[in-house]
């Protein structure tokens, strides 16, 4: 198990370093000269070359590319443009905004869509069911932005009963949550419903019948526990999901957080917030898509067998 | 073999139906049996023929939408038709086990071989650690070497055969009168069926249990049977000891099928086919199920649907032309 | 191909999805004869107007009808379908064929740039590429698209290795045909089907991105009628002309269930065994 987990991280952080290689090469197509960006333009040539070496932007790109990577490691993103402070202290004070919202957007979205899909697995074939995952399907075709927009215009123009936009309280949380959870139940919905009627199905639920197990304990035991092994790894794969959908989200309420910070820098061509905002998702990501391999090769001994033939 | 007055199990003209939304399907049809004590009954036919899906009545184990639609299950003064959810539960793997063909599919891939045989042990209300210690002697019983490190291994990590003697293990656990075998080699390989069936016939004269063992391999039946029912499109067509089924065979079908046998009582010459293919449970013919391919087959075979009828002590067929 | 089609017609919701689908590309194919105003006409003096007195949706701050604007709209979302649907499984079907077919050191690369590809959160590359090559509704389709590739792959992978097993197949290797008529013959006709489900599938949720980062400015631009580009506009009068805020999505969800339809028609049609 632990050989496992160790061998998930070792691919992840390879895989941070190859993504960061080609967002570091995208970041270089980026058009204009960094030095004419951050140095007052109006310096001669020399004087600019000179910044130039100082900051190491006339080195070969692989070099460039270490000491960037390097900084990185060492928390320092840069300084941005606009705004003259530090990119990370930007990134830390917007951070818990982005990741609260997704955090308990996806809390809240498996603790609806779980049960849900449960009784639609319960009551397979019957109006309940149909009407459960006819209706959640619909909402996942609905664009998140646009549901946003419509709950704006219901709730807080017309009704007056929530903040337009904005944080001012915890109540400003509940459109932005609204807009995120409501178009991701349909899809967990479904992967809890269809895992819990194939295990139910499965030879080992008989046998435990069989050996006399109450009906409670084997649809606990035996049919739950192994139901929800996907849908459990589905959650921390979903993460990275969530995170990207509140970039635009965020940007519809004007919620104070990474999705808000990256937009409106990329309008001022503010590059360092920019690639800052990029690696931090990018690490967010690897981060749940390995918790996810190792959470299902703990959950599931078949999965952690596997994986260590593989690496024989 | 002892035989006391009263059998073991009774079943008494059971019939299984499956409705769907289509209608009906009847897969088993007022088939009746019994199984005495310290007996192997098997129970014959090809795949399809409703043999497994009886011994699943038994325990009430039949998969929706199926249900016994009619029919007594006897079992030690008991008739199991009728008891509630919460009774039979009591009865499962107390007094009836049931092992069944797949191994890897029957067990639970995400518990340990150790303790799904405790899970069962615990049903007898011990404390984790006398359970954790019978498991351990049930694993000695079922022959597993290396008991210790194979008890905290996972189904999937372990040979065919071993895991079938751990689902034996985990259904013998808490001493069941009869144990139901629904066709426990057929996934194994050749050596390892051999050493299976000792298994169950050791374990069967040490626990003094019964054993009804459900099966298509007639080389099975020869080697461990006490008595046979063999089975064709959901009913029992003919049910005898052991001898007078290979023998002399009395129904159509089941003399065809020691035709058919490579090791039958033929010495020379070709295999036989039974010409024709077996019916599907919705197409069952009406009348006798067998007489589209029946070799006897007249016009009443067509009309009227053939009673059990007893031929000599302990021997009875469903035919009409049984007296031959 | 017509018998498929005749089965295919009787999948409800094949049928439907196909219907609405229909109708959006009706509305790309004729948009000029349907659409009662050119989608840029501007008439200030009928700007913010709501629905009716001559203008079915209502105007929007330059006096533009936001009917013409959505029929019109309609090009782009065929466009970015067949834009998604065309890198999808180019990327998909080749890479999964040789991961498939080839194994060993391909199929291990292949999974790790899987891995790399997961790794770059779905927007993120979409935002990357449009900051360093601006903003345009190209570069946001293909960025979306790009990043699907896996899903696809990995399905015809797997089919790949079950086929390239099969007797058929290891005959017509002894007989000498090479590896790429094989892939050709016997191994893509059968992924097709697979391929096509899961493509369409994909679009709903790629016209949502799609659209959304438009929504943002970062796709199409004013004065093209994308409807995330009305959408963001019409956040700016949302109090006063709430109109150009609801119609565009409309449209979209429109859009949207036609390919959802299609895709779990498809899908129930070519395997009903999938079905969730």
């Amino acid at each position: 198990m632990f050989r496992y987990a160790l061998k998930r991280i070792g691919v992840g952080v390879l895989v941070i370093i190859t993504a960061s290689i080609i967002l570091f090469a995208i970041m270089k197509m980026m058009p204009g000269d960094p030095v004419r960006m951050i140095a007052d333009p109006r310096l001669p040539e020399e004087a600019l070359d000179r910044l130039r070496e100082r900051w190491g932007l006339n080195k070969p790109a692989h070099i460039q590319y270490l000491s960037w990577a390097g900084n990185l490691l060492h928390g320092d993103f840069g300084t941005s443009i606009v705004a003259g402070q530090s990119v990370s202290g930007l990134l830390v004070s917007r951070l818990p905004y982005t990741l609260g919202l997704a955090g308990l957007s996806m809390l809240l979205r498996y603790l609806i869509a779980v049960p849900l899909g449960l009784i639609a697995a319960v009551r397979a074939g019957s109006a309940v069911d149909r009407g459960l995952v006819l209706g959640t399907t619909f909402l996942t075709l609905v664009p998140g932005f646009w549901l946003g927009i419509i709950l704006m215009i219901v709730l807080a123009i017309n009704l007056k009963l929530l903040p337009i936009s904005g944080y001012q309280g915890p109540i400003s949380l509940v459109l932005p949550l609204l807009t995120m959870v409501l178009p991701g139940i349909g899809g967990t919905l479904r992967v809890t419903r269809s895992e819990v009627l194939e295990t139910v199905g499965e030879a080992y639920v008989t046998t435990a019948y069989a050996k006399g197990l109450g009906s409670k304990v084997v649809q606990v035991r035996h049919v739950l526990r192994n139901a929800l092994i996907p849908v459990t790894v589905s959650f921390f794969l979903s993460l990275p999901w969530i995170i990207s959908g509140s970039v635009i989200i965020e940007n519809v309420f004007a919620w104070p957080g990474m999705g808000r910070l990256v937009w409106s820098a990329i309008q001022r061509q503010d590059y360092p917030v920019v690639q800052g905002v990029f690696i931090i998702i990018t690490v967010l990501t690897v981060i749940s898509n390995v918790i996810a391999d190792v959470v299902s090769g703990f959950l599931d001994p078949r999965i952690r067998i596997e994986i260590e033939e593989a690496g024989r | 073999m002892s035989r006391s007055a009263e059998p073991l199990l009774s079943v008494k003209s059971l019939f299984v139906d499956y409705v769907t939304s289509h209608g009906r399907v009847r897969a088993v049809r007022d088939v009746s049996f019994e199984v005495n004590r310290g007996e192997v009954f098997a129970l014959v036919g090809e795949s399809g023929c409703g043999k497994s899906t009886t011994a699943l009545a038994l325990m009430r184990l039949v998969p929706q939408p199926g249900h016994v639609s009619a029919g007594h299950i006897m079992f030690q003064g008991t008739n199991l038709t009728e008891l509630s959810e919460r009774q039979i539960t009591l009865v499962r793997g107390k007094q009836i086990g049931m092992i069944f063909q797949n191994p890897l599919i029957a067990l639970n891939p995400v518990y340990s071989s150790g303790w799904q045989v405790e899970e069962a042990v615990l049903l007898d209300n011990v404390s984790r650690q006398e359970a954790w210690r019978r498991a351990f002697d049930i694993m000695g019983s079922v022959k597993i070497p290396d008991r210790e490190e194979r008890m905290q291994s996972y189904p999937h990590e372990l040979s065919g055969g071993m895991r079938q003697r751990v689902m034996i293990g985990m259904m013998i656990s808490r001493a069941p009168e009869l144990l139901i075998a629904d066709e426990p080699t057929t996934s194994l390989d050749v050596t390892i069926q051999a050493q299976i069936l000792d298994l169950l016939m050791d374990l069967k004269a040490r626990n003094n249990m019964s054993l009804l063992i459900i099966t298509h391999d007639f080389g099975i039946v020869a080697d461990i049977a006490d008595r046979v029912g063999v089975m064709y499109a959901g009913s029992l067509v003919e049910q005898a000891d052991v001898f007078s089924i290979f023998e002399s065979p009395r129904h159509p079908y089941t003399r065809l099928l020691m035709r058919a046998l490579p090791t039958g009582t033929k010495t020379e010459g070709r295999l036989e086919t039974i010409k024709g293919s077996v019916p599907s449970l919705t197409e069952v013919p009406a009348g006798c199920s067998f007489n589209p391919r029946c070799p006897l087959a007249q016009d009443i075979c067509i009309q009227e649907r053939p009673p059990e009828r007893e031929v000599a002590p302990g021997h009875s067929v469903r035919c009409h032309f049984s007296a031959e | 191909m017509t018998s498929f089609l005749k089965t295919a017609m009787q999948n409800k919701m094949f049928l439907v999805g196909s219907l609405i689908f229909l109708t959006v590309v009706i509305a790309a194919v004729f948009a000029a004869k349907i659409a009662p105003f050119p989608y840029d006409q501007i008439n200030v003096l009928n700007a913010l107007k709501p629905p009716g007195e001559g203008y079915l949706l209502g105007t929007d701050q330059y006096g533009r009808d936001i009917f013409s604007r959505l029929v019109f709209g309609s090009q782009i979302a065929i466009r970015i379908g067949v834009m998604v649907v065309a890198i999808e499984v180019t990327l998909g079907v080749a890479l999964g064929l040789m991961a498939g077919y080839y194994g060993g050191r391909v199929d291990t690369f292949l999974s790790f740039m899987t891995d790399v590809t997961w790794a770059l959160p779905p927007i993120v590359l979409s935002l990357a590429i449009v900051t360093a090559l601006g903003p345009s509704l190209n570069n946001v389709v293909i960025s979306t698209a790009i990043i699907s590739w896996p899903g696809i792959a990995r399905m015809v992978r797997a089919k790949t290795q079950s086929i390239k097993n099969m007797s058929y197949v290891e005959a017509a290797r002894a007989l000498g045909e090479s590896d790429l008529s094989i892939m050709y013959r016997y191994i893509l006709p059968n992924t097709l089907g697979i391929v096509i489900v899961l493509t369409t599938l994909s679009l709903p949720g790629a016209i949502l991105s799609t659209t959304g980062l438009s929504f943002l400015g970062l796709g199409s631009q004013s004065p093209d009628p994308d409807w995330g580009v009305i959408l963001s506009e019409g956040m700016n009068y949302i109090g006063v002309a709430p109109w150009m805020s609801i119609f565009p999505g409309i449209a979209l969800v429109w859009t949207a269930m036609g390919f959802n339809l299609m895709g779990e028609g498809l899908r129930d049609i070519l395997d009903p065994r999938l079905r969730t």
